[in-house]
């Protein structure tokens, strides 16, 4: 850890919120994405049960 | 090959699925490497101190946050022109990722503007026009989420979008527009006549180059995303008439 010196507070609380903005939009964009990939692939098979009946 | 063939869905999602997962691991290896160069082996600043390793968040942030919004409004214009709706979807997905980096830019700029400065905010020209970008990326969100009709939101973002854009070119060029206010000019140039010291430089532009492909591979997985969301509700509406 590199000495920042009287400093040290408001170095540490911009990295820490950058990063946790990051993590989080990088999470939620995840978590969007596979839940509607999974929501269209259940759709899609619905939708070939329902035209070949 | 004409790049407008992209503009196909089907043909989109097959390049993005080959190159998202390229983008993905190039922004991580430079955004680490651009972090820990930048905090743990760049020296302190003679004036501002251990402050000066914000400049490895803030600039890259800004940047991009003006960026995002310029890059929406050209898929915007190319959705007014020529009706792609790719492009509208590819500048819907850019909204929230330029709004964190927006977001990111004005927390690390109030951070480090408190010991530098003596303030935490100052309604000076670059950073007044920088907050009312901020909230065009509200106003932007909200929009898409308020119309019902995708074809109609992406009309309307898409006049949102070019009126925004005049605050993303002031937040820019404001300090040379007006040449008053706090925030010094820009930190790197393409003539070289402003630059951060040689010792800040390559890091930097590691943490810059890491946002730009961060920024790239976040807009082509929620683009992906978007398609499939339009292809669900189309899937829906045709049960919809099958059962009615």
């Amino acid at each position: 850890m590199p000495d920042l010196g009287k400093y040290a507070d408001t170095v540490l609380a911009a990295y820490c919120l950058s990063i946790l903005c990051l993590l989080a939009l990088v999470g939620l964009s995840l978590w969007q994405g596979r839940k509607m990939k999974q929501a269209l692939a259940r759709a899609e098979v619905a939708a070939r049960v329902g035209s070949e009946a | 090959m004409s790049l407008w063939e992209y503009a196909n869905p089907k043909r989109f999602m097959g390049l993005s699925g080959r190159v998202l997962p390229v983008v993905t691991i190039l922004a991580a290896t430079s955004l680490f490497v651009g972090l820990i160069w930048g905090f743990f082996f760049t020296p302190d600043d003679y004036k501002q101190g251990a402050t000066v390793k914000i400049i490895y968040l803030h600039v890259p942030a800004a940047l991009m946050a003006i960026n995002a919004w310029m890059m929406m409004l050209v898929a915007s214009l190319i959705w007014l022109v020529r009706r792609h709706h790719v492009s509208a979807l590819a500048a819907k997905a850019a909204g929230p990722v330029g709004l964190t980096f927006t977001v990111i830019a004005l927390v690390t700029g109030a951070i480090w503007g408190q010991p530098m400065w003596g303030t935490w905010w100052a309604w000076d020209p670059r950073l007044t026009s920088f907050l009312i970008l901020t909230l065009f990326y509200f106003g932007y969100l909200a929009m898409w989420q308020a119309v019902e009709n995708p074809d109609t939101a992406a009309d309307l973002t898409s006049v949102l979008c070019l009126v925004g854009s005049v605050f993303a070119l002031l937040s820019r060029y404001a300090v040379n527009f007006w040449n008053q206010g706090l925030h010094q000019g820009a930190s790197l140039s393409m003539d070289k006549e402003e630059h951060v010291a040689d010792v800040f430089y390559l890091p930097l532009l590691l943490c810059i180059f890491g946002f730009v492909l961060l920024f790239l591979a976040l807009v082509l997985l929620r683009t992906r995303t978007e398609i499939r969301a339009r292809r669900l509700s189309i899937l829906m509406a045709q049960e919809r008439v099958r059962n009615a």
